[in-house]
C-alpha cells in the first residue's frame, strides 16, 4: 500500500507525485483551468483586441459572427415564461445541448464554470485546514428541486428566474462586460459562493444547490463521454479518488461493481468529468471512454500492472 | 447500487407519496423565496434607463433577455450597457442613458439585429418606428426657450426635425413685443433616442427622455373629442339637434330693455342667450 494511507496527512494524488512527478498528478486538472480560462480569453479577445473572436457571454453568444450558442437552461427558463426565442438562439440552445450530449453533461461544471475555480479553491482549503466536517449536509436531490423550484418560479413570475440571482453569469458577464477594474459587486458575488462553499457545506453550492448543475446533470444521464475505471481490479484501495472527486458517490458502482456484475462505466449523471480521478490514481485505474463500453469484459485487467501492484502492496 | 436498487423497488406507497410531497415542499419553499427575489428586482427599472430599440414591452422583456449583451458589443456608438450588480436597473439588462450617449439610430439597427432572443423584436425594420421613450420638456422654469431666448438645440438636434418636436410660438408678455418659441415634442414621431436630452445646453437637461408609462397621460376611454368626432361624421353631430340655449348671466354688460348694446357684441336670441354661440 502506498506510504500516504499510513500518514493520513497526506494529500490525494501523493503517491502519483512520488512515482510519476507532480505534473502526472495535475495534468488534468491543469488542463481544466486552462479550458475554464480560454473561456473567459476567448470572450474578452474582442473588447481588448478589436477582432471580435467571441461575442456575448455564456447565456448567450456568437463565435466569427456564424457560430451561435446559448444555454438550454436559460432558454428552458425563457419558454416557461412564455417567450419563444429567435431561430439562432434555439440553434444555438440546440448545439449546446449536443456538445454537452456528446462530452458529458456536467462538463459545463468542470471545463467551462468560472465558479468551479472558487470551489475547489474553497474545497481545497476546507480539506488543508482539516474543515470538512464544517457545515451542513444536504440531500444530493436538493439542486434538483432547486432546479424545478427555479423553473416554476420563472412560469409564475414570467421571467428567466434564476438569471436573477446566477453568480455563474454575473460572474462572467462582469468580467467579460466590466473588466476587473469596475468589477463593483460581483467581488460580493465571488466572495459570497466562495465563503458559502468554505464553511456551508463540503461542496455544497456546486454539488447540492447549483440548478444549472442540476439541469446539466440531468442532460449527463444520457451523455456519451464517461469516465470508465476500466482497470478497476488493479485498484489498491487508496482512497485517494473518493477524497478527490467532487462527487465521490458517482465512483463506487463502477469502480466497486464487478461483484454486483456491473460495467466500469461511471454513469451517474453526477460525474462533472472533471478528470481528477485519473490524474490522483497511481494504478491507472481510470480513463475517458463511452457509456457504451460498459459490459464486464469491458474492465481489462492489466495482469504486469496487477503484478506490480501486488508488489508494491507487499 | 444493487443494493439501491432492491431498495428503490420495496419503496411502499405511503414512503412515496411522503417523499413526493416532501419534494414537493420544497419546491415550493425555493420557488416562494425565488419568486420573492425576482418580484423585488423586476421593473426596477429607473426613468433615466432606456431600453434599446425595439425592446419589447418591460413586463416581458425578463422573459426574453438572457442578458448576453450582444446588443451592446454591435452597437457603433457604445450607446448601451449591462446594468452592473447592484445598480439600480435589473442586473444585466441592457439600457442606455441619454444624457451621456444617446441612440443615434441607425438605418440598419445593428443591436436589433444582433439579439438572438426577440428581446428586441426584429419586426422593428425602420428606426423612425423605434419607441425607445418619449422626450419629455420638463423644466418649464429654466428652459431657454421657454424665458424668450432662442436656444432651441433640442429642436436643432432632433433626426426628425420639425416632426417629433416643432417649435409652437406664443406671444412674449414679459417685453410685450416678441415671441416664445416653445420646444414642443410629438410622441408618435419621437422615438426617444435622447439625441434633445443630450444636447440641452443647461447642466441639467430641461428636456428628458422618459418611458413612456411615465411621459403620457392618458385620456378616459370614454373621452371624446368634439371637433375630432366632427371631422370622422364629416359635419357636426349636434347641428340640428334641439338644443337647450339658456341665458347666459355675466356674459356681457348688463342689458336693460329699450337700452342697445355696445357695439360688436353679439344680438341677443328670444330665449335670452347670445346668437351664434354654441356650447
Amino acid at each position: 500500500m502506498s506510504a500516504h494511507i499510513a500518514n493520513g496527512k497526506k494529500y490525494p494524488g501523493a503517491s502519483v507525485v512520488e512515482q510519476k512527478g507532480w505534473f502526472a498528478a495535475y495534468k488534468w486538472l491543469i488542463l481544466r483551468r486552462i479550458s475554464q480560462a480560454l473561456f473567459i480569453a476567448v470572450f474578452l479577445v474582442g473588447p481588448l483586441s478589436g477582432f471580435w473572436l467571441v461575442k456575448g457571454n455564456l447565456a448567450s453568444s456568437i463565435t466569427l459572427d456564424i457560430l451561435p450558442l446559448t444555454d438550454p437552461f436559460i432558454m428552458l427558463q425563457s419558454l416557461l415564461a412564455g417567450h419563444v426565442m429567435e431561430q439562432s438562439a434555439i440553434i444555438g440552445a440546440l448545439i449546446v445541448t449536443a456538445i454537452y450530449f456528446l462530452l458529458g453533461g456536467r462538463v459545463f461544471c468542470s471545463w467551462v464554470c468560472p465558479v468551479n475555480v472558487i470551489s475547489d479553491t474553497a474545497t481545497w482549503l476546507r480539506r488543508t485546514l482539516g474543515w470538512n466536517k464544517a457545515g451542513i449536509r444536504l440531500g444530493r436531490k436538493t439542486a434538483l428541486w432547486i432546479m424545478a423550484g427555479v423553473l416554476v418560479t420563472s412560469a409564475i413570475t414570467g421571467t428567466i428566474a434564476w438569471e436573477f440571482i446566477n453568480p455563474i453569469t454575473m460572474l462572467h458577464r462582469s468580467i467579460v462586460f466590466g473588466g476587473f477594474a469596475s468589477f463593483g459587486l460581483a467581488w460580493v458575488v465571488l466572495a459570497g459562493v466562495f465563503l458559502v462553499e468554505l464553511v456551508g457545506g463540503d461542496r455544497i453550492w456546486c454539488s447540492k444547490l447549483c440548478p444549472v448543475g442540476a439541469f446539466y446533470g440531468l442532460l449527463g444521464k444520457f451523455s456519451i463521454l464517461k469516465i470508465s475505471a476500466r482497470k478497476r481490479s488493479a485498484c489498491n484501495d487508496c482512497m485517494d479518488c473518493y477524497a478527490i472527486c467532487p462527487e465521490a458517490h458517482v465512483i463506487s458502482p463502477a469502480l466497486k461493481g464487478e461483484k454486483d456484475a456491473k460495467g466500469p462505466i461511471i454513469l451517474s449523471g453526477d460525474c462533472t468529468n472533471c478528470a481528477r480521478c485519473l490524474d490522483v490514481c497511481s494504478e491507472d485505474v481510470f480513463e475517458f471512454s463511452i457509456r457504451t463500453r460498459n459490459n464486464l469484459d469491458d474492465a481489462s485487467f492489466s495482469k504486469e500492472g496487477a503484478e506490480e501492484s501486488t508488489k508494491r502492496a507487499a | 447500487m444493487t443494493q439501491k436498487q432492491t431498495k428503490h423497488k420495496k419503496v411502499s406507497r405511503r414512503d412515496f407519496l411522503s417523499n413526493a410531497g416532501l419534494a414537493g415542499c420544497g419546491v415550493g419553499l425555493f420557488s416562494l423565496a425565488l419568486s420573492s427575489v425576482v418580484s423585488e428586482a423586476k421593473g426596477k427599472l429607473p426613468a433615466d434607463a432606456i431600453r434599446p430599440p425595439g425592446a419589447i414591452e418591460e413586463d416581458v422583456f425578463l422573459s426574453a433577455c438572457v442578458r448576453c449583451g450582444l446588443c451592446v458589443r454591435d452597437c457603433p456608438y457604445d450607446t448601451l450597457d449591462l446594468a452592473e450588480i447592484g445598480s439600480t436597473s435589473v442586473t444585466g439588462t441592457p439600457f442606455f442613458n441619454a444624457r451621456n450617449i444617446p441612440c443615434e439610430m441607425c438605418d440598419d439597427i445593428p443591436c436589433v439585429v444582433a439579439c438572438p432572443t426577440g428581446a428586441l423584436d426584429k419586426s422593428l425594420n425602420n428606426i423612425d418606428d423605434a419607441k425607445m421613450g418619449v422626450a419629455v420638456l420638463l423644466d418649464h422654469e429654466n428652459c431657454l426657450n421657454y424665458l424668450g431666448l432662442r436656444c432651441e438645440v433640442c429642436y436643432r438636434v432632433c433626426p426628425l426635425i420639425n416632426e417629433a418636436i416643432t417649435l409652437e410660438s406664443s406671444a412674449n408678455l414679459r417685453t410685450g413685443k416678441h415671441a416664445i418659441f416653445i420646444p414642443t415634442v410629438h410622441s408618435d414621431k419621437c422615438t426617444g433616442c435622447g439625441k434633445c436630452e443630450q444636447s440641452c445646453v443647461l447642466e441639467e437637461a430641461a428636456i428628458k427622455v422618459l418611458p413612456e408609462r411615465l411621459a403620457l397621460g392618458q385620456m378616459g376611454a370614454h373621452y371624446r373629442l368634439g371637433w375630432e368626432e366632427k371631422r370622422k361624421h364629416g359635419e357636426s353631430l349636434i347641428e340640428n339637434q334641439h338644443i337647450y340655449d339658456l341665458p347666459d348671466r355675466g356674459y356681457g354688460p348688463s342689458t336693460t330693455e329699450g337700452v342697445a348694446p355696445p357695439s360688436g357684441f353679439p344680438e341677443k336670441t328670444q330665449s335670452g342667450g347670445y346668437k351664434g354661440f354654441k356650447p
